[in-house]
This record gives C-alpha cells, sequence and structure tokens, in this order.
C-alpha cells in the first residue's frame, strides 16, 4: 500500500516486495500474537495482572498519600495557623480558620483545618511549606471513597486521628 | 409429517450451535484478547465461587442486559427502530439453511439429508441472504436519528457492497472448479483427492479465491481489520449507538452470529465442509470399530493431559485465594479425570466390534464433529486476526476493495476457467 499525496516522513522505508503485499506479514503478526497466547495459557500465574482487591501494590515510604495533621503532647495540632499551606496549595484545597491560642508561647492554632479531598492534587506542597512539620502525606492510603462530594471535604478531628480506612 | 420433524430437528441443531458457540465465543473473545495482550482477563463472576475461567461472565452478562432499561431516543422511526435489531439477527440466521452439516444419517429407516433446505441455488442463496443482511445495518444506523448511526450504517452499506462483489467473483472460481451452484455437490467433491495426495478442497484447488474470500468475508461481518462502521473515535459505536438492553444484546449476539456464518462459508466452500480428509465415508463406515476406539483413547489421553494441568496448578497454588476459588482447579481436575474415565469405560462396551447399523451413525457423527471442529477453528481465526492487525483507514478500505480485489478476482476467475477449459 503506498501513500501518495502525504509528504515523505522518516518512517517511510523501502518495503520489500513480501511486505507490501500485507499477507506474509500478517501470518507473522499471527504467529507473534499466537505466541504469547500459548505461553500465558500454560503460565497463567506468571501474567503481570494483579489480582487488586485481594493483591496490593506495595509502595515506596516517599508514597504521598491522604494527609494527616501532627499531634502536639497534649494531643492538639501542630499547625500554628500560619496559612502557608493553603498558599502554596496548587489545587487550592486547604481552607484554615486561625484562632488566638492560650499559650502565650504559641501564637495561634486551627480553629477549623478542612481539605478538599477531591481537589487535592497530592503533590506535597503542602509539606514542604510547613514551617513546623503539621502536615504530612505519610499514610500511605490512596483507595479514598464515599458516597457523596461533601463528605470529601475532611474536618481538623479526621486529620488528627485520621483512624480509617478508605472510606470517609 | 415426518420431513417437518427432520427439518425442525435439524434447525433445532443449528440453532443449539450457534447460540451455544456465540457464547463461547464471547468467552474466547474476551479470553483470547486478554491472553494474547498479557492480561488475565474477566475472572470475577462466579457460580458458588467457580468462576470456570470466565465462561461465567456472558451469563452474568444476559441478565445485566435483560434488566436493563431499554432507553430509546425520542425522534427514532418507531417501527424502523424496533424491527433493525430482529432482522439482523434473523437473516444472520437464515443463511445456515443452505450449509450442510454432515452427509446423511439414517433414523428409523429414513435416510436424512444433513442438511435444513438441499437448494440446488444454494450458493446464490447464500450471497442473497448476506447482501440483506445491510439492511438490518442501514435500518437501525436510519431508524435512530443520529448522525453517528447514520454514518456508521452508511460505512456498513458501502462496505458490504464493495466486498460482496469479490465475494461473488471468489465463489465463481469455486463453483467452475465444482461445476455446481448446489453446495451438498461442492461439499461432496470436496471429499476426492487431488494427484492422489491433497484433498481436494477449495484452498487446494483455489488458493487466490480462498485468499479473496476470506478477505471478502471479514469485511462482510464488519470485524476487524475491517470494522470501519464502529469506530469509537470517529462515530462512537456506529450504527448500534442508540441501542440498549436487549436490543442491543440482539446486535452484539448477530455480530457473533455472523462470525459463525462466516466461519461456517469458510469451512463449507474451502475446507471441506463435513469432510475428514484422506477419511472418505466408506473407509469410516468399514473401520468404524477402529476409528471409535482409537478415538475413545485418544479422548482419555487428551483428557488425562488436561486434568494434569490443573493438578499442577492445584500444587501451586494450594490455598492461595483462602476463600471458594481455592477448590476450581481441583474441581477442574476431578472433571477431566472424569471425563478421561468416562472414555476409557466407553472401551468397555466393545467399540470395535460395532455393526454396519452402528457404523453409519459414527460415520455421520464423526463428520459432524469435523464441520463444528473446522467452524470453531475459523471463528477463533476471526477473533485471533482481531486481536492482531491494526484497522484499516476507510479509504484504504475502498481502494484494497475496488482496485485490487475486484481485479484480482477477475483474473483469478479468468485462470480458473481457462485451466478448467484445457483440463
Amino acid at each position: 500500500m503506498s501513500f501518495e499525496g502525504l509528504p515523505k516522513g522518516s518512517g517511510d522505508k523501502k518495503r520489500s516486495f513480501l511486505e507490501s503485499i500485507y499477507l506474509w506479514e500478517v501470518v507473522r503478526g499471527l504467529g507473534v500474537t499466537a505466541g504469547h497466547l500459548v505461553k500465558n495459557i500454560l503460565n497463567t500465574d506468571d501474567m503481570p495482572t494483579m489480582q487488586y482487591p485481594e493483591e496490593k501494590r506495595v509502595y515506596g515510604d516517599r508514597f504521598r498519600g491522604r494527609h494527616r495533621l501532627m499531634q502536639r503532647d497534649d494531643g492538639s495540632a501542630k499547625c500554628v495557623a500560619c496559612q502557608m499551606c493553603s498558599t502554596y496549595c496548587p489545587a487550592d484545597c486547604i481552607e484554615i480558620v486561625g484562632a488566638e491560642h492560650p499559650d502565650p508561647k504559641i501564637e495561634k492554632y486551627p480553629l477549623t483545618f478542612e481539605i478538599d479531598l477531591l481537589r487535592c492534587v497530592y503533590c506535597g506542597l503542602c509539606e514542604e511549606a510547613c514551617p513546623c512539620d503539621a502536615i504530612r502525606l505519610d499514610t500511605g492510603i490512596y483507595e479514598i471513597a464515599a458516597d457523596s462530594r461533601e463528605k470529601f471535604v475532611v474536618d481538623k478531628e479526621f486529620l488528627l486521628n485520621n483512624d480509617t480506612d478508605g472510606t470517609l | 409429517m415426518t420431513i417437518v420433524f427432520d427439518t425442525l430437528a435439524k434447525i433445532g441443531f443449528f440453532f443449539a450451535l450457534i447460540m451455544g458457540l456465540v457464547v463461547v465465543l464471547i468467552w474466547m473473545e474476551r479470553k483470547g484478547a486478554a491472553f494474547i495482550q498479557d492480561r488475565t482477563g474477566p475472572n470475577r463472576a462466579s457460580i458458588g465461587g467457580v468462576r470456570l475461567a470466565g465462561l461465567v461472565h456472558p451469563v452474568a452478562d444476559v441478565f445485566k442486559l435483560l434488566f436493563k432499561e431499554d432507553v430509546a431516543p425520542a425522534n427514532r422511526h418507531q417501527a424502523l427502530y424496533n424491527l433493525a435489531p430482529w432482522l439482523v439477527m434473523t437473516i444472520a440466521l437464515s443463511t445456515y439453511a443452505v450449509i450442510p452439516f454432515g452427509d446423511f444419517l439414517t433414523v428409523a429407516g429414513r435416510r436424512v439429508p444433513l442438511v435444513v433446505a438441499d437448494l440446488n441455488v444454494g450458493l446464490l442463496y447464500i450471497l442473497a441472504v448476506a447482501s440483506l443482511a445491510t439492511y438490518g445495518v442501514v435500518m437501525a444506523g436510519w431508524a435512530a436519528n443520529n448522525k453517528f448511526t447514520f454514518l456508521g450504517g452508511i460505512r456498513a452499506t458501502s462496505q458490504m457492497i464493495s466486498y460482496e462483489i469479490s465475494m461473488g467473483l471468489a465463489l465463481m472460481g469455486l463453483v467452475l472448479v465444482f461445476s455446481s451452484l448446489q453446495i451438498t455437490d461442492i461439499v461432496a467433491g470436496q471429499g476426492d483427492l487431488v494427484w492422489g495426495f491433497l484433498p481436494k478442497w477449495g484452498v487446494v484447488v483455489q488458493p487466490l479465491g480462498f485468499i479473496l474470500f476470506i478477505v471478502a468475508v471479514f469485511a462482510e461481518t464488519n470485524r476487524n481489520p475491517f470494522d470501519l462502521p464502529e469506530g469509537e473515535s470517529e462515530i462512537v459505536a456506529g450504527f448500534h449507538l442508540e441501542y440498549s438492553s436487549m436490543k442491543f444484546a440482539l446486535f452484539f449476539m448477530a455480530e457473533y452470529a455472523h462470525m459463525v456464518i462466516g466461519a461456517a462459508l469458510i469451512a463449507t466452500f474451502y475446507f471441506g465442509g463435513y469432510q475428514i480428509p484422506w477419511l472418505p465415508r466408506p473407509l469410516i463406515e468399514a473401520h468404524a470399530g477402529l476409528i471409535l476406539t482409537l478415538k475413545l483413547i485418544g479422548v482419555a489421553v487428551a483428557a488425562l493431559l488436561i486434568a494434569m494441568l490443573f493438578f499442577r496448578r492445584v500444587q501451586k497454588e494450594k490455598g492461595k485465594f483462602g476463600d471458594a476459588r481455592d477448590r476450581e482447579p481441583v474441581l477442574g481436575a476431578g472433571l477431566w479425570v472424569l471425563v478421561s474415565l468416562g472414555a476409557l469405560a466407553g472401551l468397555a462396551l466393545k467399540p470395535w466390534a460395532i455393526g454396519p447399523a452402528g457404523a453409519e451413525v459414527v460415520a455421520s457423527l464423526l463428520q459432524i464433529m469435523a464441520f463444528v471442529a473446522k467452524v470453531v477453528f475459523f471463528a477463533w481465526l476471526f477473533i485471533w486476526v482481531r486481536w492482531t492487525l491494526p484497522r484499516f483507514r476507510y479509504d484504504q478500505l475502498m481502494r484494497l476493495g475496488w482496485k485490487v480485489w475486484l481485479p484480482l478476482g477477475l483474473a483469478n476467475l479468468v485462470v480458473t476457467a481457462v485451466v478448467m477449459a484445457i483440463v
């Protein structure tokens, strides 16, 4: 088959007669696919397919999963409501309302800390930006499911405790 | 009255064969595609934890489609919209009327030819009915009142018309060789030998005709690499885009029924139909006992080999899943061992001492098996080619049909005519 009218590209190498009548190439192609078929029928267990809900891929330690807020010794959030993370966030998914902290050594604390998990792009810029290591993406949870959009907006309590698996 | 009964029985045989093959072909398509692409394929649907390697999925599909809402476009042409899927399916099934699936079978002293209708213009009937299939497709495309379905219908029509010509020309060469339009004659003629050692199959006497025909059949059935009526990136699903629920299922089943027809036509015209190479019917009847014995032993050995594959799995994946699925290899091994033992038990009935009446039945059954085996192989070829070749562009398809296949078909016809005149 020729491609008259089309500009000659670098991929147009000269075809031999056998290649140009296409039929022999069809037979060769059938041979390739048959090889895969027979190989896979005889060794079904060696296929790269992962039986997902039963087997799960193991990710590295640096995998960025669902967020969590770090706690102080007394269990309150380490966050000082400086707004660095929500400023850096490219997806604009972090919503913090700050308030004055009773302890004079700590300037502020987050009254509310909400993350919209549907908008989050899991880039990790919030943990990079955080000056006091208050937010991390190291839970390793990546199966996040809920039955309404509202449930994907998770609050401070949720992020502090972080005790669910995937379902919100 | 008896002839009505015979005909109904034969129609029943074909209907069961096609419907059974449709289910098996859907399974083969999914599983074959998966294995060719190094995937495992569908393996979730199960009955009591036994998944039958994905064979339960077609059953699940049927239930899903039966209970789905039948969404139809508001501005459809009601009558044509409802008629189209039935027309496609009916026409797909009616082609089988003239295809012989065996020589004859003697039932209660009557010689029953194993073909539903032995027309003396059977070949013309096939070509005519195959062209009718276009109507269902173009009707579906038109009635849904959607530009994508309409384009799909138009593509299907132009493609079918283009390749019908080369299909007819390829078959004319065969008609010249066997000098008959009657399909039973053509199949009977393919039982002979050429030069004393090659079976006189269509593919041997008409090699070029075979290539022309098989490509034309691929185009007629709208299968890859010629599946232009469907094109996800161009016209969404093509002509059946606006159909849902069981109406869609009919189109889906008709595609596979068409594949079975295509396979049956290739087998009938070019691979000897029900003929077993080097084993003409008188020879089978003379040695029926020996053949039956060998066959039983063969089945026993083959089943045992398959059972051994399952045993290997039993050993390798002991308690791998920790649920009902662990039973599968055990059940599989047990089933195939049972088949093997059943075949061996058949030997106890002294099959080598079979009488002449039994010999005839054995011969007929062997021929039917040969036919079904050929049909299954060529149906698999359709699937195999689909997952091997990229599809043609529309202009390439048309150019191949009109500028290459048509002249080649004419040349094949002329050369065949000259050779037949000389010989």
